[in-house]
């Protein structure tokens, strides 16, 4: 089990030195050249050069890459190019903010979209599964700009239940705080409660449909130890690998929320980062994201393995 | 055996795709026009979906607004699927070191939610509407090439390839005119899945300032220009709004209908 | 007064529909059965016979678009169709128990054995925690498991298909059912194993007393393991009896016809060719108001063809046919040509060079850092015109030996492989375009050797390019090829999968020989077909080898077969050739002890599992099965091949004299 735990963490290092790696060319190859990019098309060539000596990128490109993953890793992400500070403390606020957006997110869509997905296959077929599954991919498909707007317009101007931007006064408790995320939060549950509906539910209908759950039934057994401890544990495990991808959209991803709720969540900075072609504060934020997203990686592929045995082994 | 939905999804799309060809010709309106007696007019007999506050009919600018992102959409769409398809055919069929390199890069890339890596890589090239169309057909390329690669491993291991190989068959032929026919299933109704997100991406980043620049009529632009008016001028919004749903509501049923048909 | 047992199983006129799409099909049509307490029934039939849909019929688990749309069944004397969800239940864990072909996949992989087994306790005697596990334990000791602590602990894919297997039977017996339904138990299970799960199954019958359905399409173990049968065709039961009867004595055409169609007692291609049923099997439902069989009946009159004849009891026996007494009179298929056959291929002449030869041919495979020797220094001649029968079981590398050849695999350096004395490249791509022509496949399961996006005609053309024809030479030779495998030309424009099995396979024989082969590896090419449509094919290969002179290399698990089709024959075991002769002196006598216990069809029980591949025995690499082992010079050094009479070797330390003397005069065994 431990060798099995080294080996996933081992493979999450590469995985994430190759995402430094692309990140870092994102922002320095891509622009071109950074100076010029930075200081737009009317500044003259010697600003232009100035500026490109005083970031320091006109040196080798491994130079470069070395000289910022190696302070990254010790915590010095470098400084920004609009603040003139270091980077560091701005990712590590919003990285704050947007775990705990994520997580009131992630603790309303995961049991929700399991609950679904599970109800439906018990009733595949039936009118109930295909309205559920219907109902699941029209959410879904709904861009969160507008379904923002339409909450916004809902709870916040008509019925004034909510606050209509997640700016929560000094020192806020737990509970005001939640009250003031509720509705950024809304947007992305809406969206994912389809998705992983309809990957509990195939997963539910594969087990259900298992030759190890006709076993377990002509044993004689009853139908809720049955669903429990045979189908269950089955089926929910291709949930388990997709909640990885939905903890790294729901941290970095929720750009166009952030920004509508003005909210200071890793979204929210990539986009002001982007906007302002801050590159080292944007390469920091988007290899944090990917670093959540190789952790919240590992932390599944951890719990699959002990559910599910035969993954420890290597091939299912 | 067409469900309606299949109808449905497709009417919708020839709607739109009318208005981009035709664009100012249909509409009831110029929608560059500007009607000094009525800004921010509600609803009327005169301008049924209103006025915005540069005194311009809405309807004809929804109408008009379907043009840039029918274009961007479907040609990002379409340069990830063919790269993707390639790609994961290649490394499906090649298998060994080159998948696993590949697959590898793959993965780390899939660890940045789409909107992030487009940001970054807008923000670095630039953005206009061949950038972006650029930034999102590489950015689908991975997510095709792993269903396509996926297709492929199960194919190659089926004798016929095997029986192409003794044939001498050069791994191009067989890749191309033996199991491509066999994947394309998968591929295309991936590209429309695809075409529907890319729609829905696209617009979303019109929205950020990302995306289609104005001057276009474009939806997500109108609705970002118009957004603070929301309380009393809701259909400076809503229309644009009802526009972009449903257009992402009509290409996903005919996604949904494309799908039921190769599974038969 | 006495009450007679009830029977464990009664089937009344029993009607089963599946309803498809928009129509309702009847799968099984008035079926009537019982099974006495202790008995054991065979239910055999080809597929689509609906011999599973009674399986699951008989424990009320249709699926969900199944229905019994008339009869009765009852189990242990209960109505099965009457019982509440609870009293089903209860029948379940008590009273009858199921088995089915896969075991791997009934076994729930996230839960170890102990305790999937421990839950048949539960429910049945309602024992919990260490009370259920010493059951458990008792259990697994029956069905010969060593160690059974040990197995209780692991989970179900650490363990062998064997092994799986025996876990499954012990928990179907747990609950001491009165009725075990078994459906394709050994299918898919190498011969060994087969035989070892077939006695082990026969043998806790004994012990308890069970009945037992057993549904099968192999007349062989039916044989072998029931005292009554049911023949089932197209839904319907048309002969019944006692085995011995029903295949010493067959009193319905159907069952004349498909005990034909196995080539049996010895037989071979030299004595004539395979009967076979003319005709496809109907789909089930679709035919009523006259018998079942007709179409394909060669007894059959005008009667047969406007009444469906009713069940007629002949003592004990039962047939659904008009005149059961004319059954055995059955006329022969216009195929019996043994003279033209028989001529031709005694003119395979050993006088020339062998076509093709392998020596010291080694393959090994790297897996996770350790070496799986799949092959080990075979060596071994093709001559023009024959077939080599190659016969193994999982693990003998004869698959590994069949991609090399064909030079879809590098063989490990060292190894030599010459076609007409010139060296053959590792590779196909390395080969010439005339060594590719030269050597060719016919694979198992036509489904996956077709593309399923080509037309046949597309299919077999991108084969003949390997002749560089004109368009309209490639045409010509396209329909000799369809005519030459009886393919109908409508066909050509069809895709794979509107083709029966036995078309497609006729299709991938076409594209076969294409190119004009010299040699054409058939690898298991009936084992996926139909008993009649097997023979079909069979009959097809003995002809185009007639005709072209072409040789085979035959890869088979089934003896009948390669008996039937190979001039000679060679047996591997993990990779090694353990013997190697001319047909009939392989199967006489005297045999390598691994020949031998294939050839005893169960008698010889063979100790433990087939050893991995990666943790090779040392010495001999069957000295840890072989009941025949002679000391420690068995598990020190690997034995050469030893030459006995007539062109015949053994890989054995015991002399072939010694080994004739200990085995007797063996004649060839009765493989029924």
């Amino acid at each position: 089990m431990l060798k099995f735990l080294m080996k996933r963490a081992l493979l999450s290092l590469i995985t994430l030195a190759i995402l430094s790696i692309f990140v870092f060319l994102g922002g320095q190859l891509l622009p071109g050249d950074v100076g010029r990019a930075v200081l737009g098309p009317l500044a003259d060539a010697r600003s232009v050069a100035a500026f490109n000596h005083q970031m320091g990128v006109d040196r080798a490109l491994p130079i470069q890459y070395w000289d910022w993953i190696s302070h990254f890793v010790t915590g010095d992400m470098g400084r920004s190019f609009s603040f003139r500070a270091p980077v560091a403390p701005f990712v590590a606020d919003a990285l704050i903010n947007s775990l705990k957006l994520a997580a009131l997110a992630f603790v309303l869509v995961v049991p929700l979209g399991i609950a679904g997905g599970v109800w439906a296959a018990l009733r595949a077929g039936r009118w109930s599964d295909r309205s559920l599954v219907l109902l699941g991919q029209s959410l879904g498909i709904v861009p969160e700009f507008i379904s923002s707007i339409v909450l916004i317009l809902i709870f916040g101007v008509w019925l004034r239940w909510l606050p209509m931007s997640a700016d929560w006064p000094e020192g806020a408790g737990a509970l005001t705080q939640i009250r003031y995320l509720i509705l950024p939060a809304l947007p992305p549950v809406l969206i994912f409660f389809g998705y992983i509906a309809r990957v509990a539910r195939v997963g539910t209908i594969e087990a259900l449909n298992a030759d190890y759950t006709r076993t377990a039934i002509l044993k004689g057994l009853p139908w809720s130890t049955v669903l429990r401890r045979h189908v269950l544990r089955n089926a929910l495990l291709p949930t388990i690998t997709v909640t990885a991808s939905l903890i790294g959209y729901l941290v970095g991803g929720l750009v166009v929320v952030e920004t509508l709720f003005h909210y200071r969540g890793m979204g929210g900075l990539i986009y002001s980062a982007a906007k302002a072609k801050d590159f080292p504060m944007l390469e920091a934020a988007v290899l944090t994201v990917g670093a959540v997203y190789a952790l919240a990686s590992l932390l599944a592929d951890l719990l699959s393995s002990t559910l599910n045995p035969r993954i420890r082994s290597g091939r299912t | 055996m067409r469900s309606p939905a299949l109808w449905v999804g497709l009417a919708i799309l020839l709607f739109w795709i009318a208005c981009a060809l035709l664009g100012s010709r249909m509409t009831p309106l110029d929608p560059y026009a500007d009607d000094l007696l009525a800004t921010l007019a509600p609803p009327s007999m005169a301008h049924w979906f209103g006025t915005d506050q540069l005194w311009r009919d809405v309807l004809s600018r929804v109408i008009i607004g379907a043009r840039d992102i029918l274009i961007v959409a479907p040609l990002a769409t379409a340069l990830g699927s063919v790269l993707g398809t390639v790609l994961g055919l290649l490394i499906g069929y090649a298998r060994g070191a080159a998948d696993d390199i590949v697959s590898r890069v793959i993965e780390a890339l899939q660890a940045l939610p789409l909107v992030i890596v487009a940001l970054m890589a807008l923000a670095a090239v630039g953005t206009s509407n061949a950038t972006v169309v650029l930034v999102i057909g590489f950015v689908f390329t991975p997510l095709i090439a792993r269903t396509v690669r996926a297709a492929t491993l199960n194919e190659v291991d089926l004798d016929y390839v095997a029986a192409a190989r003794l044939r001498g068959d050069g791994a191009l032929a067989i890749m191309f005119i033996e199991i491509l026919p066999n994947v394309l299933p998968v591929a295309l109704v991936e590209m429309t899945v695809r075409l529907g997100y890319a729609i829905f991406f696209v617009a979303s980043l019109s929205f950020i300032g990302f995306g289609i620049q104005p001057p276009s009529a474009d939806w997500g632009i109108a609705i970002a220009e118009n957004y603070s008016l929301i309380g009393s001028y809701w259909w400076t919004v809503l229309f644009d709004a009802a526009a972009t749903a449903s257009l992402i509501i009509g290409v996903n049923l005919v996604a949904d209908g494309l799908q039921g048909l190769f599974e038969l | 007064m006495n009450a007679t047992p009830a029977d464990a199983l009664r089937i009344e006129q029993l009607d089963v529909v599946y309803r498809v799409g928009a129509r309702e099909r009847r799968v099984v049509t008035n079926l009537s059965l019982a099974i006495r307490p202790g008995e054991s029934y065979g239910l055999v039939g080809e597929s689509g016979c609906g011999k599973s849909t009674v399986a699951l019929a008989a424990i009320r688990y249709l699926a969900r678009n199944g229905r019994i749309s008339n009869g009765r069944i009852l189990v242990d004397g209960r109505d099965l169709m009457r019982l509440s969800a609870l009293e089903l239940r209860r029948l379940r864990s008590r009273s009858v128990s199921m088995v089915y072909q896969d075991p791997g996949r009934a076994l729930n992989p996230t839960i170890r054995i102990g305790r999937q087994m421990a839950e048949v306790f539960e429910v049945s005697e309602g024992l919990k925690g260490n009370a259920a596990q010493e059951r458990v334990a008792g259990m697994l000791a029956r069905v010969q498991i060593s160690s059974p602590r040990r197995v209780m602990d692991l989970y179900p894919h650490e363990l062998s298909g064997g092994m799986q297997q025996r876990v499954i039977i012990a928990m179907a017996l747990s609950s001491d059912p009165a009725l075990l339904i078994l459906d394709e138990p050994t299918t898919g299970l190498d011969a060994t194993v087969e035989a070892e799960v077939l006695e082990l199954i026969a043998r806790l019958r004994a012990e308890l007393h069970t009945s037992i359905l057993f549904i099968s399409h192999s007349l062989a173990v039916i044989g072998r393991m029931c005292d009554r049968v049911g023949v089932l065709y197209a839904g319907e039961l048309v002969e019944e009896g006692t085995t011995a009867e029903t295949f010493g004595d067959p009193r319905h055409p159907y069952t004349v016809a498909l005990l034909r169609c196995v080539p049996r007692h010895g037989r071979r291609k030299d004595h004539g060719r395979l009967e076979t049923i003319p005709g496809f099997l109907p789909t089930p439902g679709s035919i009523s108001g006259q018998c079942v069989f007709v179409e394909r009946c060669g007894n059959a009159t005008d009667h047969c063809r406007h009444e469906a004849p009713p069940p007629v009891a002949l003592g004990a026996r039962l047939s659904r046919c008009f005149y059961p007494e004319r059954a055995a009179s059955l006329p022969h298929g216009p195929e019996d040509a043994p003279a033209r056959v028989a001529a031709v291929l005694g003119a395979s002449t050993r006088t020339q060079a062998p076509l093709m030869r392998t020596q010291n041919l080694s393959k090994t495979y790297p897996v996770a850092g350790r070496s799986l020797q799949a092959l080990h220094d075979v060596t071994l001649e093709l001559w023009p015109g024959e077939t080599l029968g190659l016969v193994g079981e999982s693990g003998s590398g004869k698959s590994s030996l069949a991609r090399v050849l064909l030079g879809l695999s590098k063989p490990d350096a060292g190894s030599r492989l010459e076609l007409n004395g010139e060296p053959l490249g590792a590779l196909a791509g390395e080969r010439t375009r005339s060594q590719r022509k030269a050597l060719q496949i016919v694979f198992q399961n036509p489904g996956m050797a077709l593309n399923r996006s080509q037309t046949v005609r597309r299919l077999i053309q991108r084969s003949l390019r390997l002749l560089g024809l004109s368009n309209t030479q490639r045409e010509a030779r396209l329909r000799e090829l369809a005519a030459s495998v009886r393919l109908p030309e409508r066909h050509l424009r069809d895709k794979p999968r509107q083709l029966s099995g036995g078309l497609q396979q006729r299709v991938s024989i076409a594209r076969a020989f294409a190119g004009g082969p010299r040699i054409v590896v058939c690898d298991e090419p009936t084992s996926a077909l139909d008993v009649s449509v097997q023979a079909a094919i069979l009959n097809l290969l003995v002809d185009l080898q007639a005709e072209q002179q072409v040789s085979y290399l035959f890869i088979s698990h089934d003896l009948n077969v390669v008996n039937y089709l190979s001039d000679r024959i060679a047996v591997l075991y993990l990779g090694r050739l353990m013997e190697i002769g001319p047909t009939p002196r392989v199967f006489a006598g005297p045999h390598h002890p691994y020949t031998e216990a294939l050839l005893s069809a169960g008698r010889i029980r063979l100790q433990g599992e087939i050893p991995s591949a990666l943790n090779l025995p040392s010495g001999c690499v069957f000295q840890t099965r072989c009941p025949r082992k002679i000391g420690r010079i068995c598990e020190e050094r690997e034995p050469p091949l030893l030459e006995g009479q007539g062109e015949h070797s053994m890989r054995c330390h015991i002399p072939p004299a010694e080994l004739a003397k200990m085995q007797g005069t063996h004649a060839y065994e009765q493989l029924e």
